[in-house]
């Protein structure tokens, strides 16, 4: 019966894209629709084969890895994706000459930006958040996901929501604002798919064994949480017809900026920040073998944390229409977040002390440490910007772009790395990872890579924003937006260079993994992942 | 420094090793949770933690006094400061306004080609103007004022020059611009598209090119087809160009018999500027900048160094 139903409305979605396909108004809405159909079309096919089988059974005694591997190979995927899209955009900006006519309209800096942008936050970072949430939780519960194969419509949902969002940028549908590009059709399917995603995460919290919940947890929960509560808000719009991708907001004006930026803040408050700062609460203790450190330390900037963040986003409308008053709620709230962001970064290092001399030795610990390294420093200079005074110099310049980075590339992917050869050994059940020299090369090359890109920006953005505000002795402008340019030509080149690097060390990190599945032997099983009884 | 005797040189304090087996400090205790293996030690929050933490607590209660802060019912409070990124931005601009007051207006007051008479006020006029350019003219003119060679921006370097190259043309072209819509001064004309609205045959325009080539001092041009088109830009394109072909300043014809060329002067470009004709276009300033500002960038272009 319940495969009728369901065969019953996949055939009903697919007949209906194809509809809807048929009088698209926009080249984009045309192709998401032609998608869908086939996504809805291939998973009838794949249903009616499957009628009468027996459902699979899903053993609540066996964690539920499959999942979790399929997140591991997507977050690996889309990882090498976002990272050369990066490269090529910095090489456009560098060379504009590769800003190529015949791909005009496509694959020009303009249209590649959101799709690096979001292919390194929510394809790369998204799975990774999706993958290790659903791995710690279980772990950390004592108890196999909960939902059945909810899980699984929440990874492939995912898959689906980001070719919608990617094809939508090449193809030039965007509502134009910030890290929430994709217009009506791909944010309702990202809310279907996000409120899977929490009753996943929460119903396996609810059936856990264990007396209390694990501080990686409470973050975890909060980023759903609150991205859910994010995405909703500042995407209130209504859409123009269902044959076309465009949709007008609800807000205008200067309150648009706000909640955009409310939104655009706490993406890299609750998404960047206190999801992957649920990835390390897991995973440093683990690899590191040592206890967390301070257990209060956890739960005061836990909760001074996510009860800051929200509220700082104006820091990034200072001098513009936006109300004085504003403009200090954000900077006095950023300032006041420096030390309950930094609370996670004494957590994951001292839980090193006494385990030291591990980084001598283990590339994963090195690397763990040096995404702690760069989240603290990313965290000290984020509130640094936001006082009105720098933000003067800083704003609109390439130093914010060099901050991202060292957020994102620094903290977001080294602790992404170190999950990654964490896990992949032990979803595989290998022995160990195929080799460790492998990720000390990662390890140096995107570390090198790192350090170009923001020494890079941190100079070119600081001489960017002199030269704009330089003016003579009669207050004249001493330079054109052109000069500022040109003079940025040779950090380009710099910044390019480091991201080639950090492009070079993933695929290293592909090629280890994948030799790490095919060729290292199996880990004898007297240590297969069980559920406490 | 002499005395190197044994007494009083300082010895460094014999180093003692730990034994690695041996842990140095008692371990901390933990909350007696454990998930999945991992433990928590009940460690107390570091006191630096704490204070910087609260230092920023008092120090944000401060700033919110001093500065905007606390939305009220009909506006926010404003802090004792009485501070406002408006209010600061308006007070930088009118101090250079000030000084600046007197030189604006003697620009305002003397005559366009007088300017240059008076060296105080030719320095001002020049470096106000080189910012008004800056800001305003090099996204097509380039920050040096060289245009974009064989692509329809003029070089302003040279003295080759459209619509004239005297303080006063110049002055007019900045204000009202080049083809516009925008004001009825704008300079005006257009070339016919001599291919394009059947005006010449292919054969026709071949040989007018050929005699153009000829007529600019290029070398590489048929003699047969340039003779020949001498008739055809006699009757079609004198009359604009001139009979020399010197160009015209009062219908913005380009001289033609120079080696400056504003869309390119080799066969293929004349041939399209022939075929098709150009259609340049350039916005007036009169509306964007205040008068003491066109006047200041006339003056600057002025002594780029072609000024007539």
């Amino acid at each position: 019966m319940w495969d009728f139903v369901k065969l019953l409305v996949l055939a009903a979605i697919a007949v209906f894209a194809a509809y809807v396909a048929s009088y698209a108004r926009d080249l984009a809405h045309l192709v998401h629709m032609i998608i869908i159909m086939l996504v809805a079309a291939g998973l009838f096919i794949w249903q009616i084969r499957r009628v009468g089988e027996p459902a699979p059974v899903h053993d609540p005694g066996q964690y539920m890895d499959g999942v979790i591997r399929a997140g591991v190979i997507a977050t690996a995927f889309w990882g090498v994706i976002g990272f050369l899209v990066g490269v090529v955009i910095a090489l456009q900006l560098t060379w504009p000459q590769l800003n190529f006519t015949w791909a005009e309209g496509y694959l020009n800096f303009g249209r590649l930006r959101p799709l690096h942008t979001s292919a390194v936050i929510f394809a790369f970072g998204g799975n990774a958040l999706i993958a290790s949430a659903f791995y710690v939780v279980q772990r950390t519960s004592a108890a196999r996901l909960w939902g059945g194969n909810l899980a699984w419509f929440v990874f492939w949902g995912y898959q689906l929501f980001i070719v919608l969002a990617a094809t939508g940028y090449v193809l030039g549908s965007t509502q134009g604002q910030e890290y929430a590009e994709p217009e009506w059709l791909a944010d309702l399917w990202l809310t279907i798919v996000w409120v899977a995603f929490l009753a996943v995460f929460m119903g396996t919290l609810i059936n856990r064994k264990e007396p209390h919940i694990y501080v990686a947890n409470w973050f975890y929960l909060s980023f759903i949480i609150t991205v859910a509560m994010l995405h909703i808000v500042n995407n209130v719009q209504m859409p123009v017809s269902i044959f076309g991708s465009t949709s007008v907001p609800a807000w205008a004006g200067v309150q648009s900026a706000m909640i955009q930026w409310w939104y655009g803040h706490n993406a890299v408050g609750f998404f960047l920040t206190a999801g992957f700062l649920g990835m390390m609460y897991y995973f440093i203790p683990k690899q590191a073998e040592r206890p967390v450190y301070s257990y209060k330390l956890s739960i005061i900037h836990f909760w001074a944390l996510i009860f800051l963040y929200i509220w700082a986003g104006p820091h990034h409308l200072h001098y513009t229409a936006l109300p004085d008053w504003a403009q200090t709620l954000g900077m006095t709230f950023s300032i006041m977040l420096w030390m309950p962001s930094w609370g996670g970064m004494i957590n994951g290092l001292m839980t090193l002390s006494g385990a030291w001399d591990k980084l001598r030795t283990d590339p994963i610990i090195r690397m763990m440490v040096v995404a702690v390294g760069f989240y603290g420093m990313a965290t000290f200079e984020g509130p640094m910007m936001s006082i009105r005074a720098v933000n003067s110099l800083s704003h609109y310049t390439d130093w914010t772009i060099g901050h991202v980075h060292s957020g994102a590339l620094g903290w977001n992917g080294m602790i992404t790395f170190g999950m990654l050869y964490y896990l992949v050994p032990r979803l595989w059940q290998r022995e160990g990872l195929y080799s460790l020299r492998l990720v000390s090369w990662h390890f140096w090359l995107a570390t090198i890579g790192i350090v170009l890109y923001a020494a890079s920006m941190w100079v070119t953005g600081i001489m960017e924003g002199l030269m704009w505000r330089q003016v003579d002795a009669q207050g004249f402008l001493v330079n054109s937006f052109a000069d500022t340019v040109a003079a940025k030509f040779p950090m380009y080149v710099v910044r390019s260079l480091g991201g080639v690097l950090f492009l070079l060390g993933s695929i290293i990190m592909c090629y280890n993994l994948w030799k790490t599945v095919t060729s290292v032997g199996q880990k004898k099983p007297a240590a297969a992942a069980v559920p406490a009884e | 420094m002499a005395d190197k005797t044994p007494e009083n040189k300082v010895s460094p304090p014999e180093r003692q090793y730990p034994d690695p087996k041996v842990k140095l400090r008692q371990e901390p205790p933990t909350t007696g949770h454990s998930w999945d293996g991992i433990e928590e030690y009940d460690n107390p929050l570091p006191r630096w933690w704490l204070w910087i933490f609260y230092a920023t607590i008092i120090w944000s209660v401060i700033y919110m006094i001093l500065y905007p802060a606390w939305p009220m019912v009909n506006r926010a409070t404003s802090g004792l400061l009485n501070y406002s990124t408006r209010a600061e931005v308006a007070a930088e601009i009118s101090r250079f306004e000030e000084r600046n007051q007197v030189w604006f207006e003697r620009l305002l007051e003397t005559e366009l080609d007088e300017i240059s008479a008076d060296a105080e006020l030719q320095g001002f006029a020049v470096n106000a103007g080189a910012s008004v350019f800056l800001a305003h003219c090099s996204q097509c003119h380039g920050t040096g004022g060289a245009g974009v060679q064989a692509a329809g921006y003029p070089n302003l370097l040279n003295d080759e020059w459209l619509w004239g190259g005297t303080m006063d043309d110049i002055h007019q072209t900045v204000r009202y611009g080049i083809r516009n819509e925008d004001h009825p001064d704008a300079r005006w004309s257009q070339m016919p598209a001599f291919g394009a609205d059947g005006l010449l045959d292919e054969e026709e325009i071949d040989q007018v090119v050929h005699y153009v080539l000829r007529m600019s001092g290029q070398q590489d041009y048929d003699a047969d087809a340039a003779e020949a088109g001498a008739e055809i830009y006699e009757w079609n394109c004198a009359s604009c160009h001139g009979d020399d072909g010197g160009g015209d300043y009062f219908q913005g014809a380009p001289a033609l018999n120079t080696a400056v060329w504003l869309y390119g002067g080799d066969y293929d470009a004349l041939w399209e500027s022939v075929y098709n004709a150009r259609f340049g276009i350039m916005p007036g300033f009169a509306g964007r900048l205040r008068d003491a500002e066109t006047r200041a960038v006339a003056a600057y272009v002025h002594q780029l160094g072609g000024g007539q």
